[in-house]
């Protein structure tokens, strides 16, 4: 990985040469990055699968393509860290610790889902592993980090917080609005923005003032980088840094993960604004693929490991998908339940 | 224009998508200051397919793709309004016009009052609104009473593919910000819709089906489902008029109040929350009128329960008032007062 894609822009965010002696990743920590990847990719297409055949209604928002950059990141948070999360934001939940069944249990509208069938797809969070919710309204999650952020900092405790979110909500004033107030009162926050080249049908090109969302770091005093975000060691590198720099005190970093969604923005997608080209070229980017073969490389991982690990996580998913089916739906008699918490 | 002349022939039919599109087409056609803006309007033809091919027909200027940025996407509308444009913004979802409040409240409902009617702002909103899609609590609402509460905006809900078309006319016309929300269960539906050009009036309700016994004002998809309900207690012997209330600022007091007077029985039924909604200022309206002495029975309101829309579809049912909820409702209320 010697591409320039790494570009600190920012005197005070260093990262360090990748491949460098020593692999950036214990071999157990590799292993599991893998498998979160991996995770994340059988999640996404069985509950591809599930909503094609009507088992789950409504709309989803699938991030395939985009597995390194929630993995990435998320590898290097404690528990005790929290995310907040997008639109799409199944890959994101999963590699902050969620339980796959839940998941499923909740797009079937599961009384046993993370938000007991009143959420889906579009709201999925999981509070207890640390990650705040996914979000309908884009841009909506920005400001909410900053102040999640604001508390731990007001707490002195020493957790982050990584908010994720796409390149079409960095046009947005919460976007502008939040960055200044955390880069003003030096908030322990990362910004990761996942930038897969469109905002639904509009390309960065036809709706960014700049060409990069990074570019926008320095209007706030913030360091901006901008890695490959389908290069999982890449991520993990450019995160490790800027969660080192909120955790000890030195503030926000934004970070741009340049990537690509392979489906549809949702499932009514028809890809009129892009071409077949420019997908095909995407998917020979594959994160997964990539991160294989570094591990095989690397001789971390053979062939066969990695085909038994492939097995083990289908399985997982599979039994996720049998536990959500045959779990009880709510009562709607409980309709207006959690709408306020008892005082 | 106002009056439509119907054709004798075989009655054109049209979806409501098509017949907001027909709206969009002939307006811009007619008058080169009407422009588009929306997210995802332009090739993509918009979330609801809408807007279709007016990109290619119309070109990038006149059918503009903005960022996602809905606050400042409102402003850039007022401000093209104000300065002698014709916009037509889309909303992808209603829901997401409360990001743009402060240029829809504070700016386009109040520039021409503030400058002594010196500056107009006529814009034209479009909000696709509504449950029934399993899109959950952020892509469901219905909000029009919000928009409804401010002098200086004018708020319609058309319930018909000939209304959608007729009202979104009479907006683009209309020298005031006009909000339209348009119900999203109610896209793929058919009605007849004449091809030239016409206005529905803003401010005027329409009689759907008259009757002795009952007033059922409804909103949106509401009318639909009222005018089912009411083929089935006419099954059961009841008379039911139906009110498609049409528009929500201005309201029209003259034909509730002329119907409820002769009924003397009022049921209302719309899809946003109950609390403080559009129900709650119709009965106030009619308490306060000529037709107070003339209830035979307490008045009635059905609407939206005191929650987001959830996600599960059997929530989501019971989130909103359905057909037998108005069956039960009525009846309860002809009964009561025979
Ligand atoms: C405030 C708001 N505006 C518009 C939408 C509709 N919408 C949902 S996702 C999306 C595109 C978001 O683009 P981006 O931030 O790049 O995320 P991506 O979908 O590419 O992951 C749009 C326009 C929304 N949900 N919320
Ligand atoms: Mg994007």
């Amino acid at each position: 990985m010697d591409t320039p894609l790494t570009k600190p822009l920012h005197p005070e965010f260093k990262t360090q040469p990748l491949l460098a002696a020593v692999f950036p990743l214990a071999e157990s920590d590799a292993r599991a990055a893998l498998r979160q990847m991996m995770l994340i990719r059988r999640f996404e297409e069985a509950a591809e699968e599930c909503y094609m055949r009507g088992s789950i209604h409504g709309t989803m928002h699938l991030s395939i393509g985009q597995e390194a950059s929630a993995v990435g990141l998320c590898l290097e948070l404690r528990r005790s860290d929290l995310i907040t999360s997008t639109h799409r934001g199944h890959g994101h939940c999963i590699a902050k610790g969620a339980d796959p069944r839940l998941m499923f249990a909740e797009f079937f509208g599961k009384d046993a889902g993370y938000c007991r069938g009143r959420g889906g797809s579009m709201h999925i969070a999981d509070v207890e592993s640390g990650n705040l919710g996914a979000n309908g309204i884009v841009g909506g999650g920005i400001p909410i980090a900053a102040g999640a952020a604001l508390a731990i900092k007001q707490q002195r405790r020493d957790d982050v917080v990584v908010c994720f979110f796409g390149d079409g909500a960095s046009n947005e004033g919460a976007f502008h609005e939040a960055l200044n107030m955390a880069a003003l009162w030096h908030l322990p926050v990362i910004f990761v923005c996942e930038n897969n080249k469109y905002g639904m049908s509009v390309s960065t090109e036809r709706s960014m003032s700049v060409p990069h969302v990074a570019d926008r770091a320095p209007a706030y005093a913030m360091p901006g980088v901008r890695i490959d975000g389908n290069d999982l060691l890449a991520v993990l590198q450019a995160g490790r840094a800027a969660i080192d720099r909120a955790r000890g005190g030195g503030g926000p970093t934004l970070i741009e993960c340049e990537t690509y969604r392979i489906r549809g923005h949702s499932r009514s997608d028809r890809n009129r604004y892009r071409t077949k080209d420019e997908i095909d070229a995407w998917k020979a980017r594959d994160p997964i693929a990539a991160f294989e073969s570094v591990l095989r490389d690397a001789g971390l991982m053979s062939a066969a490991d990695i085909e038994a690990l492939r097995a083990e996580v289908a399985a997982e998913i599979a039994a996720a998908i049998d536990f959500a089916a045959a779990a009880a739906p709510p009562d709607a008699a409980d309709l207006t339940e959690h709408v306020y918490i008892a005082a | 224009m106002d009056t439509m002349i119907e054709p004798t022939a075989a009655l054109r039919e049209l979806s409501y998508a098509d017949a907001i599109y027909e709206a969009l087409f002939q307006a811009m056609t007619e008058d080169e200051r009407v422009f588009l803006l929306g997210e995802d309007i332009g090739v993509y033809g918009g979330a609801f397919q809408v807007t279709r091919d007016l990109f290619h027909l119309f070109g990038g200027e006149r059918v503009i793709d903005t960022p996602i940025a809905e606050l400042g996407a409102a402003g850039v509308a007022v401000g093209a309004a104000l300065a002698g444009g014709r916009p037509i913004l889309e909303f992808q979802f209603s829901d997401f016009a409360t990001l743009a409040m402060e240029q829809i409240v504070n700016q386009a409902a109040k520039i021409s009052y503030m400058l002594g009617g010196r500056a107009a702002v006529p814009l034209v909103m479009r909000l696709p609104a509504g449950s029934g899609t399993g899109a959950a609590a952020q892509h469901s609402q219905s909000l029009e009473a919000w928009f409804g509460h401010i002098p200086g905006l004018k708020v319609v809900q058309p319930s018909t593919p000939h209304d959608a078309k007729g009202l979104l006319r009479a907006a683009i016309d209309d020298p005031n910000p006009v909000l339209i929300f348009e119900h999203k269960l109610l896209y793929k539906t058919k009605g007849h819709v004449p091809e030239a050009p016409y206005r529905v009036a803003i401010g005027k309700a329409a009689i759907r089906r008259a009757g002795r016994d009952l007033t059922i004002v409804a909103t949106g998809v509401m009318v639909g489902r009222a005018l089912e309900a009411a083929a089935s207690l006419d099954a059961a012997g009841h008379d039911v008029e139906v009110i498609d209330l049409r528009s929500i600022r201005p309201i029209d007091r003259e034909t509730l109040v002329a119907s409820v007077s002769k009924t003397t029985r009022l049921l209302i039924v719309h899809e946003a929350v109950k609390t403080l909604g559009i129900g709650a200022e119709i009965s106030a309206m009619i308490a306060e009128s000529e037709a107070f002495d003339r209830l035979d029975a307490p008045i009635r309101r059905l609407g939206g329960a005191e929650c987001p829309i959830p996600y599960n579809p059997v929530l989501e049912r019971a989130a909103v008032p359905q057909v037998d909820d108005i069956i039960r409702a009525a009846t309860d209320l002809i009964e009561r007062g025979a």
